[in-house]
């Protein structure tokens, strides 16, 4: 009884004057289990994705579950896949993605769902740990601070991937995540190849151990859908490219 | 499922193929120039030691190499795993350097 106040409402506002709307699709359900559901959502001049999602929960149906915190691209926590494609949906115009007056919102791709747009984002953070992602101090509080020359090549290198925001639009993108489940994925590896390049972390050949086993680097098919689709343009292919040549130098026993 | 030996495994195949490639494809071009017959071509392989180890490096270089690929593929879209893939990966290994080297030797033994 409590939710049929607000449809109705919202679907008098929807259909009220001459106001356009759009005709939204939205996943629910948890695990294996759910089914698309429809809504019809004012359309706005100025809207993101986000603000659709949060429109059906606030008008429509206040049980729908997503997840957000920042709103401006900071968090990484609002990926969901949108007309079949991951993105950030806090800074996704709904102009840009729109179909016709369609659109279809689900929860990410690769990962489990936890309920509606809400992905489980565990196996992401787990492999993140697994691919080295944790800092290991090379020093301890008695020692005097290191120096870092921002100039450094190592730390030029470090730099490019430092801006992630752990969203897991590219582990979404990723077809070989998709086909093979114990794929580190590419954030994971561009941790790694960040941390290898740091001269702050002292084990290079661990970092480099850590992601070159079965799951690691050397699945990367190379064909880029991380890099394409990262919204805060990083490159995680050529992070990852990065860390297959320092494979291959350490296989013949070169300096890692 | 690749490790870094099966990567190098099968990249340094690759690029053992690369120039195999080019060299086969040089032979044929430049062989057929005015017309051949196959007794002209076996006459020229056949008891020679560079035609067997050029066809027979060939032949080890892409059973190693395409044993590989096909295991990546066949992991991903079925997920087959452990044991399974492994018996894969060397049968389908152990198949191609059988027919290839069958395919070698009938072309170079005397
Ligand atoms: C000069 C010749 C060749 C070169 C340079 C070459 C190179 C490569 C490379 C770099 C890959 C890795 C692609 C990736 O990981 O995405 C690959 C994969 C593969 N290759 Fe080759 N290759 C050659 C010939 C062949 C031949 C003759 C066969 C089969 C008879 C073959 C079968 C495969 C298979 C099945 C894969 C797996 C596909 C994949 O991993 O995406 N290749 N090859
Ligand atoms: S380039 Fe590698 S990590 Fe990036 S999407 Fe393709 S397979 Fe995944
Ligand atoms: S690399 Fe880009 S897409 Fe991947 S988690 Fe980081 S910010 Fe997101
Ligand atoms: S809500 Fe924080 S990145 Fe979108």
């Amino acid at each position: 009884m409590r939710y049929t106040g607000f449809r109705e409402r919202a679907n008098r506002c929807a259909v009220s004057g001459n106001e356009k709307t759009m005709d939204v699709s939205v996943w629910r359900g948890s695990g294996d289990e759910g089914a698309y559901e429809s809504f019809q959502v004012p359309a706005q001049d100025n809207q993101t994705v986000l603000d659709v999602v949060s429109y059906i929960q606030q008008e429509l149906d206040p049980s729908l579950t997503y997840r957000y915190a920042c709103r401006v691209g900071m968090c990484g926590s609002c990926a969901m896949m949108v007309n079949g494609q991951p993105r950030w949906t806090c800074r996704t115009h709904v102009k840009k993605v729109l179909n016709g007056d369609r659109l279809t919102v689900g929860p990410l791709r690769n990962l489990p769902v936890i309920r509606d747009l809400a992905a489980d984002m565990d196996p992401f953070f787990e492999k993140w740990i697994r691919a080295g992602g944790v800092h290991k101090p090379g020093r301890s509080r008695d020692d005097a601070i290191q120096q870092v020359r921002p100039e450094d090549p190592g730390r030029v290198e470090a730099n490019k991937a430092i801006e992630c925001i752990n969203c897991a639009v590219c582990y979404a993108a990723c077809d070989t995540v998709a086909g093979n489940p114990d794929y580190l994925g590419p954030a994971a590896l561009q941790r790694a190849w960040t941390l290898y390049n740091d001269v702050k972390v002292t084990d290079r050949a661990a970092v480099l151990a850590s992601v070159t086993g079965p799951g690691g680097c050397t699945n990367c098919h190379s064909q880029g859908s991380c890099t394409r689709f990262c919204p805060n343009e990083l490159d995680p292919l050529s992070s990852i490219a990065g860390l297959k040549r320092a494979a291959a130098r350490s296989f013949f026993g070169g300096k890692s | 499922m690749l490790g870094i030996r099966l990567y190098m495994a099968q990249r340094l195949s690759a690029m053992v193929m690369g120039p195999l490639v080019l060299g086969h494809l040089a032979v044929m071009i430049y062989a057929i120039q005015g017309g051949l017959s196959s007794a002209e071509i076996l006459g020229r392989t056949k008891g020679s030691i560079p035609w067997f180890l050029f066809y027979g490096a060939f032949v080890l270089a892409v059973s190693v190499h395409a044993a590989i690929g096909l295991r990546v593929i066949l992991h991903e879209v079925t997920g087959l795993k452990d044991r399974l893939l492994e018996v894969f990966t060397w049968g389908a290994m152990a198949l191609l350097i059988m027919t290839g080297a069958r395919a070698v030797l009938a072309v170079t033994l005397l």
